[in-house]
């Protein structure tokens, strides 16, 4: 049973958004627990103090850590596997050659 | 803050004239900081109540939460004139872009404020999506926009609203007073043959127990999106 | 540049003397989590010292309140700035704990139940500045404050008292906690203002 939190990633928008030229909010999370993809506007969130702590709405386990002190961020992300970000359809990529 | 009025009395539309806003999309948030004389200072995230239109205002609509040391002060101390620290618009998923399918709206208590930004920009771009909110609250009183929400169910064709109460109903209502439940949800929202795209903000017991009904009735998790909202704003 | 709040931030703190830079008085209790609530039952609590050898010294709950017992007034202060002074609690002095241990090692990870961590150096947990204590205002200390047991370390900023305390690890070299990892400081002593990394 999850209890206690008060949030959910939609709460991390602005913090992110100061640090990230995208939307993070609206990329898709990979949790390195249990594997389970998720917004990471839909993890669920504990905060904002000592700082933002994101944990994957399967498992719990902890996704994303962020911490805002005066002039400087710190985003911890090994709890994800991965970032998936959408990226406007003009900037293609090459692929692994 | 050009003004401000109650949408009932304990919660506050705040209007907002904010230097080069650069527009928003119904669903963004603002985060609010707030910094005492002696440096101490807070921060909230608030869900935007308006629509945009250009040149316009950003309105915020702050229920007043028991201890909530920013809403307290939005609600019962700033005034019209004093200036805010602001920083948005923020968020991009839980947010409405006038796609064409239908939509569901469900609302516990004050998460009926980014829903409202939606209904209202489908009112103002005349959108012909059909629409409907199921909005959860605790009693007539409480209702936030009533009168503006029953214009727009005369006005807006293809936009329905039901209310639920959780305490106390008016008086010549047929269902007794309840939570949003398994029959609510079906009667008042879309089948999910419909492929609705579903938006659920309220507190988050509220938004897990509708958003595992929606799963169970058959809706695409996938076009489920939540909001949630703690008690402590 | 800030706008400044006028009438705002004044009902719940007041500035006192002798409080550590930066820090602000409260005389409330605030809860600050970074999960779910742990809930323990006693029958199932327990509290390991595991050496650097990896040997495991543990005691139940009852082996625990067998402990002498030591009631401790102290001064507790938050990083998030708030600090609350003559705070008082029971429990267990460190010292009682690690007197049948043996070790070479000067670094600890102090270990909770929820998956919590904050590492903190042996010689700040000895000498009568740390406990594992289970009562706060005498009363079981409630779950959302740590409950049944946290460690008491008040001369470091409160974070390093972890909530639901189950073990203690004992490293040859130090490494960061959970809030360390991620930006605050590795000592964290509120009279130096250490709050985050390179502070």
């Amino acid at each position: 049973m999850t209890t206690g939190f008060e949030l959910d990633g939609n709460a991390m928008a602005g913090d992110l958004r100061e640090i990230f030229a995208v939307d993070l909010t609206e990329a898709v999370a990979t949790c390195a627990g249990c594997g389970r993809p998720s917004a990471v506007a839909a993890l669920l969130v504990w905060g904002p103090a000592p700082g933002l702590v994101a944990r994957c709405p399967g498992c719990e386990d902890v996704v994303l850590r962020l911490v805002r002190a005066p002039g400087r961020a710190w985003l911890d992300v090994r709890g994800a596997v991965s970032l998936r970000i959408a990226l406007p359809e003009e900037s293609v990529a090459e692929g692994p050659a | 803050m050009t003004e401000a009025r109650w949408e009932t009395p304990s919660a506050r539309t705040l209007v907002l004239d904010v230097p080069q806003w650069p527009g928003h999309l119904p669903g963004q948030h603002i985060d609010v900081r707030l910094t005492a004389p002696d440096g101490y200072s807070a921060q909230r995230s608030y869900s935007i109540a308006s629509a945009w239109r250009d040149g316009g205002t950003v309105e915020l609509t702050i229920q007043r939460v028991a201890d909530g040391e920013v809403s307290s002060y939005l609600t019962d101390v700033l005034e019209p004139g004093q200036q805010l620290e602001l920083r948005g618009p923020v968020g991009g998923w839980f947010v409405w872009r006038g796609a064409p399918a239908p939509v569901l709206l469900v609302a516990g208590g004050s998460g009926v404020v980014p829903l409202m930004a939606m209904i209202r920009a489908r009112g103002d771009a005349r959108g012909r999506q059909p629409f409907r909110l199921i909005y959860s609250v605790r009693a007539p009183q409480d209702t936030l926009y009533a009168t503006e929400l029953a214009r727009r169910v005369r006005d807006d064709p293809g936009l329905d609203v039901h209310l639920a109460y959780t305490r106390k109903t008016p008086d010549d209502w047929l269902e007794p007073p309840g939570r949003i439940g398994v029959a609510t949800l079906n009667t008042h929202g879309w089948p999910p043959d419909f492929a609705p795209d579903v938006f659920v903000c309220g507190p988050t017991s509220f938004v897990e127990a509708t958003a595992d009904i929606l799963v169970a009735l058959g809706h695409d998790a996938s076009r489920i999106r939540t909001e949630r909202f703690g008690g402590t704003a | 540049m800030s706008i400044i709040s006028p009438g705002f931030g004044g009902r719940r703190r007041s500035s006192a003397p002798d409080l550590p830079p930066g820090q602000y008085l409260t005389h409330d209790f605030p809860v600050l989590s970074a999960g779910p609530t742990p809930r323990i039952p006693l029958e199932r609590w327990s509290f390991t010292i595991t050496d650097e050898t990896g040997a495991r010294t543990s005691w139940s709950w009852d082996e625990l309140n067998a402990l002498p017992q030591e009631d401790f007034t102290v001064d507790i202060h938050c990083v998030t700035k708030w600090s609350k002074l003559g705070t008082t609690w029971r429990g267990v002095s460190l010292d009682t704990l690690f007197e049948n241990v043996e070790s070479t090692a000067d670094f600890t990870m102090v270990h909770s139940y929820g998956g919590y961590t904050t590492n903190v150096p042996l010689e700040d947990l000895l000498d009568g500045k740390a406990w594992i204590a289970h009562t706060f205002d005498g009363e079981p200390l409630h779950p959302e404050h740590g409950g049944p047991a946290r460690l008491v370390v008040p001369a470091l900023y409160f974070w390093k008292s972890a909530k639901w305390v189950n073990g203690i690890e004992m490293l040859q070299q130090d490494e960061p906690g959970f809030w360390e990892e991620a930006g605050y400081h590795m000592y964290g002593d509120p009279w130096r203002e250490q709050r985050y990394q390179g502070d």
